[in-house]
């Protein structure tokens, strides 16, 4: 263990920082800011936005699947040609789907969620002053934010927004002629995609050296946060999955517009018009984007398993139980997750063969994942819960995640996902277990860290509310999507009233609608919560939560550098709650061992014999006192 | 200074209640309203303004803003008396352990109901001979699973209860149990082993499906997916399709169908699939445009239609439609072929009746088929011989 620890050696120089403060001008303070906090505090309320665009498009289409007859004049009034007669354009609720999940992934649980939380906490939780590059560090905001911009332009323009599933299968998404989306609007969301993934590299492999290089003295890696853990896997999931996207995405770029055909052979559009490409595979394209596209499902779940596991531990007043087994399952999801992309694949034509391999490979998976789950309940058994509002969604996450994990054991198995593929039994999958798993994660991890974000507390029954109406509701949503999918309901059918069987299913579809308005105005709750206390609510503590973490150390007042004076030093795991013979029910990091004697265990001093030889001593004179007595 | 506060605060709370009734009264005449609205809306919104009935719905929702911050300040203002009178402030803590019951116990009965009602509408019993293993292995894992569902979520929400906040105990610290975490890593690992080993040999079953060399050879029929219908393609006499060929499409000749392959000459063409009951089937799938895929879920039948790789799925329907449509008792039971794959904008509407039937009425209907090769075509392919020697020198000059 003591091998992995690399010393800090990035303290020392920075000590100047903050004896002279030069005055920052608004520009270069709130926009062009180098600073972790305010590029997280960017990040964050860059991803609540498109969060709420893509909530409102999920709406759109949620409204057309409940009243598919139905017209809706308003619709036409805002929407213009996309809405003829006040009803969605078969084309356009396509669009609506592909750009609600390209950005709910993407914009808001890749960059809103790793992007907020890595930045605010991996310097503050390892003792930094700093990221290891703070330029690096904007230049990745400015162009997600760029790409934000990009894929929502494409509302705007002639023939709407890409709209071939977020997937963006070829050819569909590589013929313009075959879809009115396929146009400008995936060239936009190439584009789009391309800048979003240079900002995720820079921000990943800022991460990651961040997390090597510049822990505080004492900070080894058995003593970080699992936050950072779950922060730093996902990093390097990143760094080494996106690239292939982007590979794919070129040569999808090569086949629209360069007449290559690495994607396309054999294809007549139109019933008569011959295309000229030979010898591609759309299953390459497949692969390709698969192989991020998995790993892409638990760069968005890490993250939210690492600040749910850190929220859980803290209001249960209680470690988390397993520490090392949560590292080593994070470690076994991210070694995995790189060789299960197939399983998305097995109705594809890919090669048989390759279907059992993936469904072995995806099957494993599932392993570490119970562990986790496991875990999540052993640390709250005989705990002193305390109901925060982040608690509150820790642990809906959890309920998310088993509810959502199992149904995977059914479309991880070949031969079950015959005839679960693609029908709403995937939807309701994958909505539950990184959907609303992750969004829950996040949210825990908002209001958790609020007070370090912003220096005041929110609400918390507004938080209560919150919480409620949100769970009760997705359950509700995604419930019931499952036994459609059993009746073999596709997803990404614009209405169900071509097909008798089909019909039946209606009235649930308008129940998910109104459940999904229902959760939707609930988000109006956290809206108004989190703006208003920004400004108007209660000031905050040092360490509001009795958390025992490092950034709970740093002032209230945010200033450049996080620590007023010398970084403080890490003695112990982030852990210590409720250890029997400790005065209060936390012990901060940066509490020596040697101030809690009455607490300490021979299990905290592992590797080192002088500290254990030190205990054995006191114990020994402990005992001797009480003799004497 | 405490008295100035309960005096305040009881003014406060007799105005929030004067000003609560009026908000109620004001809701629900708000809710009448907004409900004629939507019902005369129907008859009104040809001339109407499109925001009337939308401005409802927003008002609506200002007001039920306004209902709850109004609640809230009263469980405030409640609170805050309660704790001046010397009594314990609110514990949410409580509030919020009781909540979690009650969801547990609402959740169970929710998904109780769910998998009586709902439950009862999904797909029928399996139509085709593999489908039945693959219903057992979902049988098999449904159950599992529901255990581990059911178990750790009521674990989840009564630890939740169990284990509320109290300022007189103090978690138990347990940092690790090996034993435990060692049983809770190898249980599920030897679960997952055995639906693995399971779902593998189903799997290879299923598509290792070669015909044997003494096997009777499966019935082969060619399905191909264009935007925004499939065209079925049936072998004659000789039981052989013939070779296509993409580049030889044409408005009259749509499959690209190579008639120097002499195959191909009987082939015949088919609106609906009909089926020859217990007898061995191979689609072989293609697609022209875009990827679709082939789905007919009674048979637990699903295969993307790729352009430039054909694919193919052997099956063997067990069940006849008039038999399914006695046991549905639903008189107007079809089998249906869908697309399952995003393939455009009326992706939504691409479907295929399908039909077992007996091997008598299978003959009789396949005799009434036309063939490819109309009189129309074989003027065509006269024309089409030059044409394609012109793609020829196309190719060579590339």
């Amino acid at each position: 263990m003591s091998t992995l620890s690399v010393q800090d050696h990035g303290v020392a120089h920075h000590e100047e920082d903050h004896g002279h403060h030069h005055k920052q001008s608004f520009l270069t303070k709130y926009i062009f800011s180098q600073d972790h906090k305010m590029i997280a505090k960017q990040f964050l309320i860059t991803g609540i936005t498109m969060a709420v665009i893509a909530m409102l498009l999920s709406i759109l289409f949620r409204i057309q699947l409940a009243y598919p007859e139905k017209s809706f004049p308003l619709l036409e009034t805002l929407l213009g040609r996309f809405a003829p007669n006040g009803r969605l354009d078969s084309n356009f609720y396509l669009a609506l789907v592909t750009i609600h999940g390209t950005i709910m992934v993407f914009f808001v649980l890749t960059a809103g969620l790793s992007g907020t939380f890595a930045n605010l906490l991996i310097p503050l939780q390892l003792g930094a002053r700093d990221m290891a590059s703070p330029f690096l560090n904007m230049l990745s905001y400015w162009f997600f934010f760029t790409a934000s911009v990009i894929m929502l332009s494409s509302f705007f323009i002639q023939k709407g927004p890409a709209s071939g599933g977020w997937t963006i299968y070829p050819p569909l998404s590589a013929l313009p002629k075959a879809m009115p989306g396929s146009g400008m609007g995936m060239t936009l969301w190439l584009i789009s995609m391309v800048l979003f993934i240079a900002s995720q590299l820079m921000a990943g492999i800022n991460y990651v050296s961040t997390i090597l290089n510049m822990r505080t003295k004492g900070m080894d890696l058995w003593k970080m946060p699992l936050t950072v853990w779950a922060l730093f896997l996902t990093a390097v999931l990143g760094v080494l999955a996106f690239p292939v996207l982007v590979a794919g995405v070129v040569l999808l770029v090569f086949d629209r517009s360069f007449g290559t055909s690495f994607y396309l052979s054999e294809i007549v559009l139109n019933g008569t018009q011959v295309q000229p490409y030979e010898g591609g595979s759309p299953i390459l394209f497949q692969h390709l984007f698969w192989f991020l596209g998995h790993p892409e499902v638990y760069i968005v779940i890490m993250p939210a398993m690492g600040i749910s596991s850190e929220v859980m531990s803290v209001n249960s007043r209680k470690p988390i139980f397993g520490y090392h087994a949560m590292v080593y399952s994070l470690i076994g999801i991210t070694v995995l997750s790189f060789i299960v992309w197939g399983h998305h694949m097995f109705v594809t034509g890919m090669n048989p063969f390759l279907g059992g391999v993936f469904m072995i490979t995806t099957l494993i998976i599932a392993v570490p994942s119970a562990v986790k789950t496991f875990n999540w309940l052993a640390t709250l058994w005989r705990g002193n819960i305390r109901f925060t509002a982040a608690m509150l969604f820790a642990i809906g996450m959890v309920s998310f995640f088993i509810s959502g994990g199992l149904t995977g054991i059914f479309l991880g198995n070949a031969a079950l996902d015959i005839n679960l593929h693609d029908t709403y039994f995937v939807v309701a999958h994958f909505h539950l277990v990184m959907g609303s798993a992750a969004i829950f994660g996040m949210l825990a991890g908002v209001y958790h860290w609020f007070p370090k974000m912003f220096g005041r507390l929110m609400n918390e029954k507004l938080g209560y509310l919150h919480f409620w109406i949100t769970f009760i509701g997705a359950y509700l949503v995604f419930f019931p999507m499952h036994f459609m999918g059993l009746d073999g309901v596709p997803r990404r059918y614009y209405a169900f009233t071509e097909f008798e069987s089909m019909k039946r299913w209606l009235s649930v579809n308008t129940f998910i609608t109104w459940a999904a308005i229902m959760a939707a105005v609930a988000q109006f709750a956290f809206l108004f919560n989190f703006i208003y206390s920004i400004f108007f609510g209660k000031k905050a503590t040092q360490n509001p939560w009795q958390a025992n973490t490092l950034e709970w150390t740093t002032p209230v007042e945010h200033l450049h550098g996080n620590w007023p004076g010398e970084i403080p030093t890490v003695y112990r795991w982030p852990y210590d709650y409720s250890k029997p013979g400790a005065e209060e029910d936390f012990i901060p990091q940066t509490v020596p061992l040697s101030q809690t004697m009455s607490s300490n265990l021979p299990h905290d001093f592992e590797d080192n014999p002088t500290g254990l030889q030190e205990h054995a001593k006191w114990i020994n004179t402990q005992n001797k006192n009480e003799e004497v007595k | 200074m405490g008295l100035k506060n309960l005096i305040s605060s009881k003014k406060m709370l007799s105005l929030l209640a004067v000003f609560m009734l009026l908000s109620t009264n004001l809701l629900f005449a708000q809710d009448a309203a907004s409900s004629a609205t939507t019902g005369a809306g129907d008859a009104g919104t040809a001339t109407g303004n499109v925001w009337i009935g939308p401005v409802y719905y927003i008002l609506l929702f200002i007001i039920v803003c306004f209902v709850v911050a109004i609640v809230g300040k009263i469980l405030r203002v409640f609170d805050l008396t309660q704790q001046i009178q010397g009594k314990k402030p609110m514990n949410w803590h409580n509030i919020m352990g009781v909540f979690c019951l009650i969801f547990l116990v609402a959740g169970l009965y929710g998904a109780y109901w769910e998998f009586t009602v709902q439950g009862s509408m999904i797909l029928p019993e399996s139509a085709s001979a593999h489908g039945v293993k693959i219903d057992e292995m979902f049988w098999t894992t449904t159950v599992l699973t529901m255990i581990v569902f059911f178990v750790t979520q009521i674990l989840l929400f009564t630890f939740l209860f169990r284990y509320r906040y109290s300022e007189k105990r103090r978690g138990h610290f347990l940092p690790h149990n090996n034993t435990i975490e060692k049983v809770w890593t190898i249980a599920p690992a030897i679960v997952l082993t055995i639906l693995v080993i399971f779902g593998f040999f189903t799997w290879q079953e299923i598509t290792n499906s070669v015909d044997a060399k003494g096997e009777p050879a499966s019935i082969n029929v060619d399905v191909t997916g264009h935007q925004f219908a499939w065209e079925l393609r049936y072998p004659g006499a000789d039981g052989k399709l013939g070779k296509t060929d993409y580049k030889l499409v044409t408005g009259l000749n749509k499959l690209g169908i190579n008639f120097k392959d002499k195959n191909s000459f009987d082939d015949l063409q088919a609106d609906t699939m009909v089926l020859p009951v217990r007898k061995s089937i191979r689609l072989n799938i293609h697609a022209q445009d875009v990827i679709h895929s082939v789905y007919m879920p009674h048979f637990r039948v699903q295969l993307n239609a790729v352009p430039g790789l054909p694919t193919y799925f052997k099956f063997t329907p067990t069940i006849t439609t008039a038999e399914m449509q006695r046991k549905l008792g639903d008189p107007d039971f079809q089998y249906l072929l869908y697309c399952n794959k995003i393939c455009g904008g009326s992706h939504y509407n691409m479907k295929k009746v399908v039909k077992v039937v007996s091997e008598a009425e299978y003959q009789a209907w396949i005799a009434q088929q036309k063939p490819y090769l109309s009189g129309a075509l074989k003027k065509e392919l006269q024309f089409a011989a030059t044409k394609d020697a012109q793609q020829k020198r196309l190719a060579l000059n590339n």
